[in-house]
């Protein structure tokens, strides 16, 4: 008799978000397994890819490896999200409003909001924009963008419990998706996905930002929290965990030690830019495993070698 | 999970004589179950008994251990599907591939970079354990001449790779003493193989055919002879079906106690990828997903060292925080005017804390004092963070010694015991630093020291 392997009884779903308008717009979640196990349940939509790119030139916040592929469009937001969709394929793009972080450039939150505007109305794909963490700017500029991206369905980034009530209300009312950011915690991404319900935040326009830790960093405590919130949807019955799951890697991974070190710096760890690819590429990994829907990477060719993978993941 | 109390009772000698300590085979026998008596405090047991409870009380999943003495290495002993039900416990092995037909300079850049890549991580050493040996020569005496020859230029964890017993058995009359990894029984040499395995007492993996049922049939057949120490291959080279793979046996061993599938598995990346990229993530799905050894064409450091990163995360003890060492770090070359920062030794908080500062280009003492792992909110909160405490450990760490200047800086979360700890300073000036590290730089370059 052939070898029945025991299968795991799941009790929902994790429910289907989409994002951006038209024919370039993107589903994502549906999936009634855990992460690719697809031997047992189904995964209607693969994970998706968002690029990377930042509302002002990073400078040297970026090391070398990253800026390369980018030197011609660095201080054209728009410019180069167009380059990540035109030549790297981009199917959707995380634009990160690093110019409005109160404690360095402080850029107005007009000024922030209109390069948003321009970058949104670049491209064709969908766009995530991803704040800076800071309360009252978030709030200042999410309220523009929402309001001036009226119906793009854009995602807005983060959302804490601390600025839900206004930016979830700027997603409400101008029809964008709130990615409901938590401390790598499962409780706190409940309460937060509660809170936002209460608010009248519908469930399918919930993305869960579990809080990403980058591979020698907290990596750990993210897979696991993933992995709590993915068995909490999928085998626990908890409706208000079965949403989609988003990281935003590349931001962590590049800004570590390893992934910035040259090879004067490091020579026992080889070649830097392939090192910094690698780590970009096996966070990705090890979140996709973990239950992620969205990984934000950063280099053109992680994103070739993810891109890969999730298809060969999918077979 | 093993058996109850009353079958345990159906196998002892019910005479409740009392040797045992406590006074009826009913008791003992729920002891026996609970786990809180051993088998062996009962001189009547039967040899029967001994063996059936034997074998249900072995772990779910072998512990394997191949290779001698630095690198003698366990793989399997797992106990759950995910690691934050309890842990995961041996890391998964990571080598690379030689073969015969390599050329010297090849295998001798292989074995270079296997020695190289040791680093230094929250006290754990990081590295590589395994070299594969690869025969493409089919020759008795060539293989062991070549095994020999590698054997003397490292003290890896062995795995001899060949279909042919007769092959196999030469190597293994030099480097069984290595309690290398015997490569591979299969349904067809199983016969011949098995005997070898058996005879030279070293681990042996099995290599099926594609399938789970053949492989439990190989296994079965081993564990017949009484070998114990088996390694799977079910032969797939398609990453979703072995991943697939991975998942059900993993699954069948914990949740359907599946015997024949019990064992460790080993992960051929080098035979599932097209590049070095790609083989490289196949290997981070097998260490992430219950690969028991996985095996790369090359150890290149910029392939490996994010592995090892991943594989010491995924492998960490999720109940117990890692921790850094408590003490004095430099960063960046201080002197004697440049500033002290404080902070915790939770591994994370260090991490970041140090790396933010390096980023920053600006030297500085940073003093990590012992929280037991935890944050510095939480350790706060949990009185390892107050005046007293840290001021003592500043005074005692020496970093005082260091400086000519009078200010220490505290992380932001823990402004509350700054008055606490100018009292224990007396003379210094405590200054409250961001709460966040990211903007340590930002702090670090306005800040001077008075």
């Amino acid at each position: 008799m052939a070898f029945e392997p025991t299968k795991q009884k799941y009790t929902g779903a994790i429910r289907q978000v989409t994002l951006g308008t038209g024919p370039k717009a993107v589903t994502v979640g549906g999936r009634s397994c855990f992460p690719f196990y697809t031997f047992e349940g189904s995964m209607p939509n693969a994970p998706r890819i968002a690029m990377e790119v930042w509302d002002k030139n990073p400078g040297d916040d970026w090391p070398a490896a990253a800026r390369e592929p980018f030197a011609d469009v660095l201080d054209d937001p728009a410019a180069w999200a167009k380059k990540c969709v035109e030549v790297y394929g981009a199917e959707m793009i995380a634009l990160q409003t690093r110019s409005a972080d109160p404690n360095a450039d402080n850029r107005p939150a007009e000024e922030v909001a209109a390069v948003v505007k321009k970058v949104v109305d670049a491209v064709d794909v969908p766009v995530i924009v991803w704040g800076v963490a800071n309360h009252e700017k978030d709030i200042e500029v999410m309220r523009l963008v929402a309001e001036q991206c009226s119906g793009k369905r854009l995602a807005l980034a983060p959302v804490e419990e601390g600025d839900h009530k206004q930016i979830g209300a700027s997603c409400m009312a101008y029809g964008h998706v709130v990615v409901a950011s938590s401390p790598i915690d499962v409780n706190l991404a409940k309460q937060l996905n509660v809170l936002l319900g209460n608010l009248g935040v519908r469930d399918d326009n919930i993305l869960i930002d579990p809080t990403t830790g980058a591979l020698g960093y907290g990596l750990e405590y993210t897979y696991s929290v993933m992995e709590r919130i993915t068995q909490a949807a999928l085998a626990q019955g908890d409706d208000k965990l079965a949403n989609p799951i988003i990281n935003n890697i590349g931001i962590e991974v590049w800004k570590t030690k390893e992934a910035g070190q040259s090879a004067e710096e490091a020579p026992e760890l080889g070649d830097p830019k392939m090192r910094a690819i690698m780590m970009e590429a096996v966070t990705a990994v090890s979140f996709l495993l973990a239950g992620s829907d969205i990984v934000v990477l950063r280099h053109p060719e992680t994103v070739k070698l993810v891109k890969g993978y999730i298809e060969k993941m999918m077979a | 999970m093993g058996m109850t109390g009353i079958e345990i009772f159906k196998l002892l000698p019910k005479t409740n004589c009392g040797e045992c300590g406590v006074s009826t085979c009913l008791a003992f026998a729920m002891n026996l179950a609970a786990g809180k008596a051993e088998l062996a405090s009962c001189p009547y047991v039967s040899e029967e008994a001994k063996k059936i409870l034997a074998e249900q009380s072995a772990p779910p999943i072998r512990t394997v251990v191949i290779g001698t003495g630095n690198y003698a290495t366990k793989v399997g002993g797992e106990l759950v599907q995910f690691r934050h039900e309890k842990t995961f416990n041996n890391p998964t092995g990571l080598g690379c591939v030689i073969s015969t037909d390599e050329s010297d300079a090849s295998i001798e850049g292989k074995l270079n970079r296997f020695k190289a890549l040791q680093f230094e991580r929250v006290g754990i050493t990081m590295r590589p354990e395994f070299i594969a040996i690869q025969d493409k020569t089919n020759d008795p005496a060539k293989y062991k001449a070549f095994v020999e020859k590698i054997m003397g230029l490292t003290d890896a964890a062995l795995i001899l790779v060949s279909p042919n017993p007769d092959v196999m058995e030469a190597a293994l009359s030099v480097a069984k003493d290595r309690k290398p990894l015997i490569y591979a029984v299969t349904m067809k040499n199983g016969p011949k193989m098995a005997p070898i395995a058996k005879k030279y007492e070293c681990p042996v993996a099995i290599r099926s055919d594609g399938t789970l049922d053949t492989a439990m049939k190989i296994t079965q057949n081993l564990t017949k002879m009484e070998i114990k120490d088996i390694v799977i291959d079910t032969g797939v080279r398609d990453l979703k079906t072995a991943f697939t793979h991975s998942v059900q046996i993993r699954r069948a061993a914990l949740v359907d106690r599946q015997r024949a599938l019990g064992f460790p598995t080993i992960v051929f990346a080098n035979e599932m990828a097209s590049t070095p990229e790609e083989e490289a993530i196949v290997a981070a799905t097998f260490i992430a997903k219950y690969g028991g050894i996985v095996l790369l064409s090359d150890l290149q450091p910029h392939f490996v060292y994010p592995l090892l990163l991943q594989r010491l995360n995924i492998f960490t003890d999720p109940q117990r925080p890692m921790t850094a060492e408590p003490g004095v770090y430099p960063i960046n070359n201080p002197n004697e005017n440049s500033p002290i920062l404080v902070t915790c030794n939770f591994s994370l908080t260090y991490f970041i804390v140090s790396g933010e500062i390096e980023s920053s280009r600006q030297p500085a003492w940073l003093v990590v004092k012992d929280t037991e792992g935890l944050s510095v909110m939480t350790a706060w909160a949990a009185g390892k963070f107050s005046g007293e405490d840290v001021g003592a450990w500043i005074k005692k760490c020496g970093v005082l010694d260091k400086v000519k200047h009078k200010s220490v800086v505290i992380p932001g979360y823990a402004a509350a015991i700054s008055g606490e700890l100018e009292e224990e300073l007396s003379g210094y000036n405590v200054v409250v630093g961001p709460r966040e590290a990211s903007q340590i730089t930002k702090f670090l370059k306005a800040f001077t020291p008075q």
